[in-house]
């Protein structure tokens, strides 16, 4: 058991770190939000430069083979400087779904050009009725020849907007909430029957409704009736990936927390001389080393292949993240006081990234619900 | 990053669970799972069987009876221990005053004391806290003075835990009055059947007497007792509660506790249903379990990071273990104590508490509900002793956060 890195998730880490602390600063961020489709293409290119769009990808598939070491590395660097370029959509859930169900002809087309950051992916899989479960799908997929035709409408599809390519969770068969008869489709974006509605998210993000009115699908990736499992898998890699995002979202408010409290008088002290304040900062360190275990945990067992261990390990994870990150988030914010509600100041932008980060992929309820029915975590 | 363990740390673990299985009385290890007190016998007992293995004390130098195993395997071995369980060594001498004498003590007292702690020939216990020396401990007021080739003690400790059967106190005593407060502090052993030394049992709220109040009368120690310098006895106490809370995580022992919380749920019924299979009972758990996986997790950081620092220096983030870890073992009791229901109100002493002579009656309710609530009572403890959880945040502010 050791928890070093090695030679070369260390390069991963000082370039990735350096990128965010060279080229992310919290004023450059917002020229970044503002631009065209709410992300800089120049820090895309910068990505694909650095080889971080290609992280999870095999290397035969033209990626460089990274495993969820090299992830949560990329993702925490991400968290702590609040990057809004879309690498969980492409590179981690559309990507995923590549690695796992694409065929070798699929993969040798899309996966360089991922890559080399020509294009960005969404998953389409939210609706309307769904919450956070997977196997809720009421969007229709038919055969129609040799190509599937998609009628159905998703929600918050992340980065949906400006997505080339979608991936879209339809059925096939079987009703609603049925396990079986899931299928996942490549999509064209711009492709006749696809309309789509933009929106920012709170945290500054973007993401789409969607609708698709007859849309004529690409292909089908892998088994156009067993997707559910593989879904499953992206979506516990992506919680393994966000989690890791939430631990560098959460340094940095507690780094500015801290900061901010040595620094601002009151009665003619520096607060963070007052224990009230200290114990809550002290609160905060051990919410976010117990986040940042967990955040580890969910890493080790993403690639697991027992479906069941994983999940419960990774829903685990996101308990734990989600209620040290609304902890930690709302100290951060009640300490920094009136200024922490201004959105001209940072802190607020990090709490409402870890108040998205809650949400996404179920809420800690959600979770723990999921955690409770299963097996203990200490079996055997 | 590999957070599994290797087949060589695996097959470690196996050749511990053997041994503990082969060499740990059954009758021991039941009382532990039910929560009750194992006598002082049968811990010396264990610690023998355990020395006899060359496994007493692993953390120790090689020289003094060590293992000389890595970290990772310390604390397999430790967390197996708990987990199994069985009985922890007494820590007053395994973990707190034999590493300060092998630290910092002379020849002699190594030679002395050492092997009889690992032996338990002797049984230590700690004078630390005073009746106006809590979580301000550098404010004793305890009294040693040096006339020749002795000192004369004077004064009182207090929570001295099992001092009832010790050989030995270790003391944290004033040689310099004049001094600033944590300048003037020595180390001092005293041997228990010293001529001025009374003791008084302290009841807790569970009914237990594990704690008493030491009072210390002219009480004459050799000057060769003395631990290290004069007045540096600070410096030791410091590192002494730095190692305490090292092992305070208690991670296999929750682990145990939460096993017994599911097997116990499971014969508790509402109406039909096993207390188990009710969902917001299998919540309640499942958030423990997390906390507590979180808490595994943080422990073997802090563990894989002891082999990147300096020895004898006690990495800040043990306060997070310390807070976290009691806090988990506290919900344990609390999870124990609702496990049980209605039958945790029953007052049932136990043996060796306050029953003039208990006739063989049966036992009231189910067996296993009787230790429940005293349980809960006492581990109220756990977040007061070894630094307050509050001292905790205090280190935690200062050594890592700066402020």
């Amino acid at each position: 058991m050791d928890f070093d890195l090695t030679d070369e998730q260390r390069l991963l880490k000082d370039s990735v770190e350096r990128f965010v602390a060279d080229r992310y600063d919290f004023e450059r961020r917002k020229a970044f939000l503002a631009a065209e489709g709410g992300f800089s293409r120049e820090n895309w290119a910068a990505f694909a430069e650095l080889g971080l769009l290609a992280v999870p990808f095999a290397e035969e598939d033209g990626g460089i083979g990274g495993g969820p070491v090299e992830t949560m590395i990329v993702m925490e660097a991400f968290g702590r400087g609040l990057v809004v370029e879309p690498y969980l959509p492409t590179v981690i859930l559309g990507g995923g779904i590549l690695r796992h169900a694409a065929s070798a002809e699929q993969k040798a087309d899309l996966i360089p050009r991922i890559a080399g950051g020509e294009i960005t992916l969404a998953l389409a899989q939210i609706e309307r009725g769904s919450r956070y479960d997977l196997h809720h799908v009421e969007t229709r997929a038919r055969k129609d020849g040799e190509s599937w035709i998609i009628d159905g409408e998703k929600g918050v599809v992340l980065n949906g907007d400006t997505a080339d390519t979608l991936i879209v969770v339809a059925r096939t068969a079987g009703t609603t909430r049925d396990a079986d008869g899931i299928g996942l489709f490549l999509v064209d974006a711009k492709a006749p029957g696809v309309s789509r509605r933009g929106y920012p998210t709170q945290d500054g993000l973007r993401a789409a409704e969607i609708t698709f009115e007859s849309a004529r699908a690409e292909a089908a990736l892998g088994d156009p009736g067993k997707g559910l499992p593989i879904l499953a898998r992206v979506v516990d890699e992506g919680i393994a990936a966000i989690c890791a995002e939430a631990v560098g979202v959460m340094d940095r408010m507690r780094d500015l927390t801290v900061e901010y409290i040595k620094t601002r008088k009151q009665f003619g002290v520096p607060i963070g001389s007052f224990q009230v304040l200290q114990h809550r900062a002290s609160d905060m360190v051990v919410a976010i080393e117990q986040a940042r275990s967990m955040a580890c945990y969910a890493t080790m067992m993403a690639a697991e292949e027992d479906a069941a261990a994983r999940g419960q390990a990774v829903s685990a994870a996101k308990v734990q993240i989600g209620r040290s990150g609304r902890f930690v988030g709302q100290q951060a914010i009640q300490l920094h006081g009136g200024i922490g509600m201004t959105m001209e100041y940072s802190i607020g932008h990090y709490f409402k990234r870890m108040t998205m980060i809650e949400t996404l992929f179920g809420d800690a309820d959600h979770h723990l619900e999921k955690v409770a029915a299963g097996e203990s975590l200490f079996a055997a | 990053m590999d957070l599994r363990f290797t087949p060589e740390e695996n097959a470690f673990r196996e050749e511990i669970r053997a041994f503990f299985r082969e060499n740990l009385p059954e009758e021991v290890r039941r009382k532990i799972v039910a929560g009750k007190h194992f006598s002082k016998q049968e811990l010396v007992d264990w610690t023998r069987a355990l020395n006899r293995k060359g496994w007493a004390v692993p953390h120790w130098p090689e020289e003094w009876g060590g293992t000389g195993w890595d970290p990772v395997r310390q604390y397999i071995f430790l967390s197996e221990m708990q987990s199994h369980p069985a009985p922890p060594p007494l820590p007053f001498g395994v973990n707190m005053v034999a590493p300060v004498i092998y630290t910092f003590g002379s020849d002699e007292q190594k030679k002395r004391f050492l092997p009889r702690i690992a032996n338990l020939d002797d049984w230590w216990c700690q004078g630390f806290s005073e009746p106006g020396s809590g979580s301000d401990l550098a404010s004793l007021k305890t009294r040693a003075v040096r006339e020749g080739d002795h000192y004369i003690v004077n004064g009182q400790k207090t929570w001295t835990t099992l001092g009832q059967y010790a050989d030995w106190i270790f003391c944290l005593v004033r040689t310099d009055p004049a001094a600033k407060k944590q300048e003037g502090i020595s180390f001092l052993l005293i041997d228990m059947t010293t001529p001025g030394i009374t003791l008084r049992p302290i009841q807790t709220i569970d009914g237990g007497r594990e704690v008493n109040e030491v009072f210390f009368d002219d009480v004459k120690v050799p000057v060769d007792n003395l631990v290290g310098q004069e007045n540096k006895g600070w410096d030791y106490a410091k590192f002494l509660l730095g190692n305490e809370r090292m092992n305070i995580a208690r991670v296999g022992m929750t682990k145990e506790r939460l096993r017994r919380v599911r097997e116990l749920a499971s014969l508790e019924r509402v109406g039909d249903v096993p207390l188990i299979e009710t969902p917001r009972f299998r919540e309640k758990l499942a958030a423990v379990e997390i906390e507590l996986k979180a808490l595994e997790m943080t422990q073997l950081r802090v563990v894989a990071g002891e082999r990147n620092r300096e020895k004898g220096k006690p990495d800040p983030a043990t306060s997070v273990l310390k807070i976290k870890g009691s806090e988990l073992q506290q919900m344990t009791t609390e999870l124990l104590m609702d496990v049980v229901g209605p039958y945790a109100l029953p007052y049932v002493p136990e043996e060796d508490d306050d029953a003039p002579d208990l006739p063989n009656e049966p036992p009231i309710g189910p067996d296993y509900a009787a230790p429940m609530a005293p349980g809960y009572f006492n581990y109220r403890k756990v977040s007061i002793y070894g630094g307050s959880n509050e001292i905790q945040r205090q280190i935690i502010a200062k050594a890592i956060l700066g402020l």
